[in-house]
């Protein structure tokens, strides 16, 4: 290994070592071995929780005998894969105690087109249970730390993609799996300073990732760049028949759509996301933002997403509905843990007390309110008037790219990193709040990425938020791509782990 | 809407998730509390608006009804708690 120890190959974005690897400075092995041993060296960020290094190495000698002009651009790259993806015979228990034990006999469709691609996973992230939080401290294994550290107290990485999140900005990998169902590939990329993107709804396959909320879950990139998101995204992406919902769809090239020209380009500031109570150092970097995109010659053009207050509330009812439904599969009988019983229990009390030793307090109360507002006499005043309240939102996304908007900036996050426990004794409710910015993608289907534009004053990073057409990555990727550029954001989080 | 202990417990009932008898009043606070949340959607007009079901606009994908796979007995039992001859093992459920 040459170079100082923070500019190791650990610390390269996929481009750069992709073009390493190409000419041959360097294999895939060496490329893995670094990663491998920051992995080890970064325990105390609890980032992964099942390490693959025998299967990293494998693939990397796999990788390099398969290097060449012609090889896949993942071919070689190290990534860290979140806890939530089936990875055949790898431990995958969602951060939940009732998978524990857990190894899938099959494949997860990203994961199956990332190792096709020849990428080499390093291990499982951390994440909060069945990707319900947005601090990682809902998990199993403990919460996984921010390596962004300003003073004494431990930082929250975000969550639910905590440990991917943390991972990537601390150079334990080149770049993560993500999920994000209400803003849990963004939030935690905002929190980090890394980059992290939700792609459009049916873009990637779900097929093979622990299911939380069907309608709103998608699997994207967590990287150090922009460009490294759209090479990431062209390889996750594309039609799976195992996914019904999946669309069929010719995937562009992401990374050629980087032209960093959004001439004439209109982006939309909507006014809803000027919410009370939001920081003033947030409220700058959004104003910052505003005009780094204007001076590369967008046209600003103030919007109305006049349903924008009901997102949340119209979230945090289908999103626990369709929990309490997909989660009604983890009963103690074909895999994961069963109670241990008392003479004379029957198979009911198999399961109440399954699921009560298996599921955390988060995930119960999720699934509880779910199965409420699914209950007869409260389906239609709960459920059904939030779907209906869920077309509205969408709506107002329609017209206002119906009107010719080409993308939307808005925060991505209402505060920086906060410390771990600190909301311990809040109300679920002001941990629910955490999504305000992200939820109504999620909610319409749309493309997001969170890019970092900036530190607070205490030196933590902070992000923003566009929101792309529908299927429209590759412009979004371009203007976010132009947003990074301006931004010229390079800190880095000071090793401490 | 406010839930009183009577409801979380049918809630939990029905969730099937034990819920100790003396943890039920604060779980019906919690739950209160989010449903009081939620309440905020009787502001919004939804007359003449459909509840959204798919978020895309597209046709679920058909396909011919035949069996496509199968004889993996092995690893579908693979990670069961109590597998045996060849089944899932759960508690007598019929008398």
């Amino acid at each position: 290994m040459t170079g100082a120890p923070m500019t190791g190959p650990n610390t390269w974005t996929i481009a750069a070592a992709r073009d390493a690897l190409r000419r041959g400075d360097i294999t895939a092995v060496d490329l893995t071995m670094a990663c491998l041993t920051a992995m080890d060296a970064g325990d105390g960020l609890n980032a992964y929780v099942h390490k693959t290094p025998e299967l990293a190495l494998d693939q990397a000698r796999a990788a390099d005998a398969r290097r060449g002009p012609d090889a896949p651009d993942l071919n070689g790259i190290p990534l860290g894969i979140k806890d939530l993806f089936c990875t055949k015979g790898v431990p995958s228990q969602a951060a939940s105690n009732i998978l524990r034990g857990f190894r899938p006999e099959y494949e997860s469709t990203v994961t199956a087109k990332l190792f096709g691609a020849g990428a080499v996973m390093l291990g499982k992230l951390n994440m909060d249970e069945f990707a319900m939080g947005s601090s990682n401290e809902s998990s199993c294994y403990g919460p996984a730390v921010n390596p962004w550290k300003v003073d004494e107290r431990l930082l929250t990485p975000g969550g639910s993609s905590g440990g991917s999140a943390a991972a990537v900005a601390a150079d334990l990998c080149l770049a993560a799996t993500g999920t994000d169902t209400g803003g849990s590939i963004r939030q935690p990329a905002a929190f980090t300073g890394i980059v992290g993107m939700k792609p459009t709804y049916g873009r990637v396959s779900r097929w093979g990732i622990v299911a939380f909320a069907s309608s709103l879950d998608q699997a994207g990139p967590m990287t150090k760049t922009v460009r490294d998101a759209a090479i990431m995204l062209g390889a996750m992406a594309g039609h799976d028949a195992k996914d019904s919902t999946s669309a069929n769809m010719a995937v562009p090239d992401f990374e050629a759509a980087l032209t960093g020209d959004i001439r004439g380009r209109r982006i939309g500031i909507p006014r809803e996301y000027r919410i009370d109570g939001i920081p003033a150092e947030i409220a700058a970097l959004w104003g910052n933002g505003t005009a780094m995109l204007k001076n590369a010659g967008a046209e600003i053009v103030d919007i109305s997403l006049p349903h924008t207050k009901y997102a949340l509330p119209a979230y945090y009812v289908i999103a626990p509905a369709e929990a309490s439904s997909n989660l009604a599969r983890y009963d103690g009988v074909r895999y994961g843990h069963r109670a241990k019983l008392a003479l004379g229990d029957g198979i009911t009390e198999m399961y109440e007390k399954t699921r009560a030793e298996g599921f955390g307090k988060e995930v119960q109360r999720r699934v509880m309110v779910g199965t409420y507002v699914l209950s007869a006499g409260f389906y239609d005043a709960y459920y059904n008037r939030a779907r209906r309240v869920r077309a509205l939102i969408k709506r107002d996304f329609e017209r206002a790219f119906a009107d010719g908007i080409d993308a939307i900036l808005t925060p991505a996050t209402p505060s920086p990193a906060f410390g771990l426990g600190e909301m311990a004794n809040a109300d679920p409710v002001e941990m629910y709040l955490n999504d305000v910015f992200t939820v109504t993608v999620n909610l319409a289907g749309l493309p997001g990425i969170a890019v970092p534009v900036g530190l607070d004053a205490k030196g933590l990073p902070l992000g923003l938020q566009l929101i792309g057409r529908p299927w429209d990555e590759a412009g979004l990727l371009n203007h976010a791509y132009v947003l990074e550029r301006a931004a010229g954001f390079v800190s880095k989080p000071q090793k401490w782990w | 809407m406010s839930i009183d202990t009577d409801t979380a417990r049918k809630v939990a009932k029905l969730a099937r998730i034990r819920v100790e008898e003396a943890d039920l009043p604060a779980l019906a606070a919690e739950l209160s509390g989010i449903l009081t949340f939620m309440e905020q959607l009787n502001e919004v007009d939804v007359t003449g608006i459909e509840p959204m079901t798919s978020v895309t606009p597209m046709r679920l994908a058909r396909r011919a009804d035949v069996v496509t796979d199968g004889d993996m007995q092995a690893q579908i039992l693979a990670n069961a708690p109590d597998a045996r001859e060849g089944f899932f093992a759960v508690p007598k459920v019929v008398e």
